[in-house]
């Protein structure tokens, strides 16, 4: 029987949740070790388990995979969630990459000095409203479907989201002129395996404070 | 018989040079319209054109493909430089995520103000020394194969020589270490397709000079 994959990461979020996201989705149980300090980062680093000396890094299958976008792909392409050829595969590779863009924001956002946090909440909103919504609206409203590729769930639903819950705990309403995406987040909340991974208990890590902040400075800065 | 892809982006390296040279690297001719100015932006823009409002965009096979991975995967997928099954691709992943953070802090220096550009170039090459070039060197050194991933030619190398042009031309002393990667850059280079590539009157676009500088700025409203 296969070893569950095991995720090494600082314990918040950071580029790691979208993999936690993927797995869940695909209802694959993993196991997590915590970066909490930097010898055991260094250890990692020196035991040669991080090709480029960074995390995330994942083992799975035998090998321990680095670089966020290797590990979903990886991951997406196990579990048929990359489309049925290439053609969706390209417009799913769109769709992430443009989502992982307004993610990015998300994820820097926690270490941006105070006075600037604000500001970019209004840019990261500004952001989502005029370029990237709605492109998924549209998408979901000009095919009517449940999902945004080749009607059945894909990365790009699961990414699109993480990314739209993620959002929501900083700007509430921010979905209040996209009825489309507005149902969308309800009926794939809902599919079994994102909705365990939506309940208490699950291994959806909350938002960032100021212990994550913390330990990721501690890890990572020289 | 299919269009040739058409490039839209300004007449300049940054994101759009990997895709010329996997292009160019898999035989595949194509053509490039150049922006100008803002108003060409504004334009493709208002056409519809441009999915999030952005460049690179490559028209190929009845698609407007943007966003850089998207549109080297495709390439790379239909040429059958993306290795042969799913480990194979994972490995291939990675590799090429490495040249695209370097890449990354390349473009980003390239833009940043003049009296940051030193400093950042100090880290630049520290990583390139220390991290990635021992890296790559490793997993030549590890199987002793000519190529990257899966003994044949794939994206990985191709993109990763492209990397080591940019890092002879930055500092040719930082080569000096990896005997594997100048094999790999030799032999990589002397393959027909990438031959006619490095050859002058190519699509290979020059580093970026004061007068691109300033274009680009003012193509995408940069301060």
């Amino acid at each position: 029987m296969a070893a569950k994959p095991k995720l090494h990461y600082p314990n918040g979020r950071g580029r790691m949740e979208s993999v936690r996201w993927v797995l869940a989705a695909a209802g694959v149980e993993f196991d997590e070790e915590f970066l909490e300090t930097k010898d055991q980062l260094q250890k990692l680093q020196d035991g040669n388990h991080l090709l480029f000396q960074q995390v995330p890094m994942v083992e799975i299958d035998g090998m321990k995979l680095v670089q966020t976008r290797s590990i979903l792909h990886y991951i997406a392409d196990k579990h048929h969630l990359f489309g049925k050829d290439l053609k969706e595969r390209t417009l799913i590779d769109m769709y992430v990459e443009g989502t992982l863009d307004l993610l990015e924001l998300i994820i820097m956002h926690p270490f941006l000095k105070p006075d600037d946090q604000q500001k970019e909440v209004v840019n990261m909103a500004q952001k989502a409203i005029i370029r990237y919504f709605p492109v998924f609206e549209k998408v979901l409203r000009d095919h009517g479907q449940r999902f945004l590729v080749g009607n059945q769930l894909s990365l790009a639903d699961i990414i699109l989201l993480q990314t739209i819950l993620a959002l929501e705990e900083k700007i509430p309403n921010i979905l209040s002129a996209f009825p489309h995406l507005q149902e969308f987040t309800v009926k794939i909340s809902n599919i079994p395996t994102i909705k365990k991974f939506l309940e208490p208990g699950s291994k959806k890590k909350p938002p960032p404070d100021d212990i994550y902040v913390r330990t990721v400075y501690n890890l990572f800065m020289p | 018989m299919a269009a040739k892809p058409k490039l839209y982006y300004f007449d300049g390296r940054g994101r759009m040079e990997p895709i010329r040279w996997l292009l160019a690297a898999a035989g595949v001719e194509f053509e490039e319209e150049f922006l100008e100015t803002s108003k060409d932006l504004e334009k493709l823009r208002n056409d519809g054109s441009l999915m999030f409002q952005q460049v690179p965009m490559v028209e190929i096979d009845g698609m407007k493909l943007v966003q850089c991975r998207a549109i080297l995967n495709y390439i790379a997928a239909k040429y059958n430089l993306y290795g042969k099954d799913i480990k194979e691709r994972a490995l291939i992943d990675m590799y090429v995520e490495g040249v695209a953070d370097l890449n990354e802090m390349y473009l980003f220096w390239s833009i940043s103000p003049p009296n940051e550009q030193a400093a950042k170039m100090t880290q630049m090459k520290d990583k390139i020394a220390n991290r990635y070039l021992p890296a790559f060197e490793k997993v030549l050194k590890s199987h002793g194969q000519d190529y990257l991933v899966g003994n044949r030619l794939s994206r990985a190398d191709i993109h990763l020589v492209e990397l080591l042009y940019l890092v002879e031309e930055l500092d040719p002393s930082l080569l000096a270490n990896f005997p594997l990667l100048k094999a790999l850059k030799a032999r990589i280079s002397n393959l027909p397709t990438v031959k006619k590539f490095l050859q002058p009157g190519s699509p290979r676009k020059p580093p970026m000079d004061e007068k691109c500088l300033a274009k680009v700025k003012e193509i995408f409203q940069l301060k």
